[in-house]
């Protein structure tokens, strides 16, 4: 009986740790490079996802910096300090920012006049990071702590009652 | 030669196991509403259907029986097929990210699937050579796969038909499969197998 229960455990044992490294060097072989160059890039990114660099969004931007199809001085939020930090992980000479794509301004955050605010919802879907609390005829309010002032959110109101204000931490390199 | 084609066409018409011996129904009715992911599972499900096969059967062969350790054989093959869908999942999201992403949680629920390990187990029974475990496993995914297919091309017309409201969704799609299961069973006597 205890033989029986030892041989179980002995070949349960030695099958698993068989399948174990087996699974392991499989997965050091079909390791998803273009998936983790994408990932250390997007990291450096501003994460405001404002759209200015010409793609919807900071990954897509991303994906398109380590294709090689995009230039890495396109991001305005980023700043200098961007550009540098992408010129280093691609191994590609840095470029002075692009003025095509927009300037990097100073920061800023949104805010909305709450008597003017019809409660049209309008500016609730344009924020790409839903940084503004609010529902359809009820008062729309910004998070201050979530906005990355990409002013995405400035042309969808009708009655203009979103602006930027200084916010009370840095964004812009 | 001729009795290895003859398993496969076996397995994939007259003994299908999808419709047939009614083994692996979960991915047949969650992955079948469109006909991209349904090749995309069918595909992923004959890739672990016959890995699987081959290894069990090696095991069974080589480790189990001449150690008569039978009394393993199911813990080692569930082992074994979980393993083999772990491989699959990692080649699958290698190979191509948007079809791992789009099959979602149903590429590790092949390891669930009753067919992966009702292949493994019945050729304990029926087969004496690791070439006709082979062609079974074969003949399993190419089964499967056909029904997949055919089932999400039916299902993608049937959801855009006027059906009737209490019949919409999971209960016109099982009427369907029970329908082609009838037709498939009429394939018995196709050939004495």
């Amino acid at each position: 009986m205890a033989t029986t229960m030892a041989t179980a455990i002995l070949f349960m044992g030695g099958l698993t740790l068989l399948i174990a490294a087996a699974l392991a060097f499989a997965a050091s072989r079909l390791d998803d490079n273009a998936d983790v160059a994408v990932e250390r890039i997007h990291r450096v990114l501003p994460h405001t996802q404002c759209g200015q660099c010409g793609f919807a969004g900071c990954r897509p931007y991303a994906q398109a910096l380590v294709a090689g199809t995009a230039a890495l001085n396109r991001c305005p939020p980023g700043g200098e300090a961007t550009i540098r930090a992408l010129s280093h992980l691609l191994d590609r000479p840095a470029l002075p920012p692009d003025p095509q794509y927009g300037e990097c301004g100073p920061a800023a955050v949104a805010v909305i006049d709450e008597a003017a605010c019809i409660g049209c919802a309008l500016c609730l879907h344009a924020c790409p990071v839903d940084a503004i609390l609010g529902a359809p005829q009820w008062m729309h309010t910004v998070i201050e702590a979530d906005c990355t002032g990409c002013e995405l959110c400035i042309a969808p109101c009708p009655v203009d009652c979103i602006t930027l204000v200084p916010p009370t931490r840095e964004t812009c390199a | 030669m001729f009795d290895l084609l003859l398993i496969i066409l076996a397995t994939v018409l007259v003994n299908n196991f999808v419709l047939v011996k009614f083994l692996g129904l979960c991915p047949l009715l969650g992955a079948s509403t469109r006909l991209e992911t349904a090749a995309g599972m069918s595909l992923a499900t004959t890739f672990v259907l016959t890995l699987a096969a081959a290894l069990s059967f090696l095991v069974d062969h080589w480790l189990l029986i001449p150690f008569e350790l039978e009394y393993l054989r199911l813990v080692s093959f569930i082992v074994i097929i979980a393993a083999a869908v772990q491989f699959t999942e990692m080649f699958v999201r290698h190979a191509s990210p948007l079809l791992h992403q789009v099959l979602g949680i149903y590429l590790p629920l092949i390891t669930t699937n009753c067919a992966v390990l009702g292949v493994a187990l019945l050729n304990t029974h029926q087969s004496t050579r690791f070439v006709e475990a082979l062609a079974y496993g074969i003949g399993a995914g190419l089964g499967f796969c056909l029904v997949m297919i055919l089932f999400a091309g039916l299902r993608e017309r049937v959801d855009a038909a006027d059906v009737p409201a209490p019949f919409r969704g999971a209960a016109i799609a099982l009427v369907t499969a029970g329908l082609m299961s009838m037709a498939f069973i009429g394939f018995t006597g196709l050939f004495r197998a």
